[in-house]
């Protein structure tokens, strides 16, 4: 009984360590800009219904999360 | 005659997208493999790699039709959303490794961290054991990641048999490929691969993410054609932007 439910607990922490190295890892700043970029294109579509600003705030947000976290890294790099 | 060329376009970029992906996926779970069985024999290897392609197979059986019936414009937020850090995680390290901030390939690194880790093992009865789990493992892991890229694109575009054809597709390219060069696999133009994937995966993140959150794209499917000239543009002025900087550095530096 003991020994299936360490099986069982070993799973799920497995488990939850993929997706954690899958969607955070090594860059955590992507996943929380990622999280914001949905909280802030929600209320601009769902809530405000402004399609072009949504259009328009979507990609650029993504550019500019992608360019921060290169930038990070670059400096993370200087500095060692 | 739009409409046609516009699903024809969005097929086109699916198919590219999940073959791609699987391919740089599936070379990592083939150096390791190759590594195992270059040091603990193939038979050990081999039956690692069958078993978590049996269990990944499984997993898609049991998965993949659930996924079918998600509500599509949850599916797609969850999808894009995912796709989007996903994709733009590659593309930072393509970035980084382009503008030579990262070493070029993994592929010698695994190679090498898998035989030494091998090689600490002392000749006995485990050794077999052991380069199963870890034949399983690297094919498991990878594979899981390719089986996530096939159900997530191939549930959200509406062509699940078709991305899981690409990903077929790239698994019998690898494996020829890896039979003929075996321990060569980082003359693999992984940057080049990981960097097109990236900039796909980032532009089905948007895409999907704005449909689930109710963006009506202007062009409609068109408009992905659009997101990956945009993210490519980006990327190729973010490594040409890094080379610049970092130039001066290096001729500075003793």
């Amino acid at each position: 009984m003991r020994s299936a439910s360490s099986w069982a607990l070993r799973l799920v922490r497995g488990f939850a360590r993929f997706w954690w190295d899958f969607l955070v890892g090594d860059t955590p700043e992507l996943f929380l800009a990622v999280v914001v970029i949905v909280g802030i294109i929600s209320l601009v579509s769902l809530v405000g219904h402004d399609n072009v600003l949504a259009v328009i705030l979507l990609p650029t947000l993504s550019v500019a999360a992608l360019g921060a976290s290169v930038r990070h890294a670059w400096r993370a790099s200087k500095r060692r | 005659m739009v409409m046609a060329s516009a699903v024809s376009s969005n097929v086109v970029v699916l198919v590219g997208a999940v073959f791609l992906a699987s391919a740089v996926e599936m070379v990592e779970a083939l150096t390791i493999v190759v590594a195992v069985g270059y040091t603990q024999g193939w038979r050990s290897a081999m039956e690692g790699s069958v078993v978590a392609l049996l269990a990944l197979s499984a997993l898609v059986a049991l998965v993949g039709p659930a996924l079918v019936h998600f509500p599509i414009d949850v599916l797609r937020l969850i999808v894009g959303a995912v796709l989007l850090i996903f994709g733009m995680q590659w593309l930072r390290k393509a970035i980084l490794r382009s503008a030579g901030l990262k070493a070029k390939h993994d592929e010698d690194a695994i190679y090498e961290q898998t035989v030494e880790s091998m090689s600490a093992i002392p000749s006995s009865t485990s050794r077999d054991r052991t380069a199963f789990v870890l034949a399983f493992k690297g094919v498991f892991l990878e594979g899981l990641e390719v089986v996530i890229i096939v159900l997530t694109l191939g549930t959200s575009a509406r062509h699940l048999g078709l991305a899981a054809l690409a990903a077929l597709a790239a698994l019998a390219v690898v494996g020829v490929v890896g039979v003929i060069v075996a321990r060569q696999l980082s003359r693999v133009p992984e940057n080049a691969m990981k960097m097109t994937v990236g900039v796909l995966l980032v532009s089905y993140g948007t895409f999907f993410g704005g449909e689930g959150l109710k963006i009506h794209w202007p062009g409609g499917d068109t408009m992905l054609i659009l997101l990956v000239v945009i993210y490519a543009v980006v990327t190729w002025l973010f490594v040409a932007r890094l080379r610049m900087v970092i130039a001066p550095e290096q001729a500075v530096a003793p």
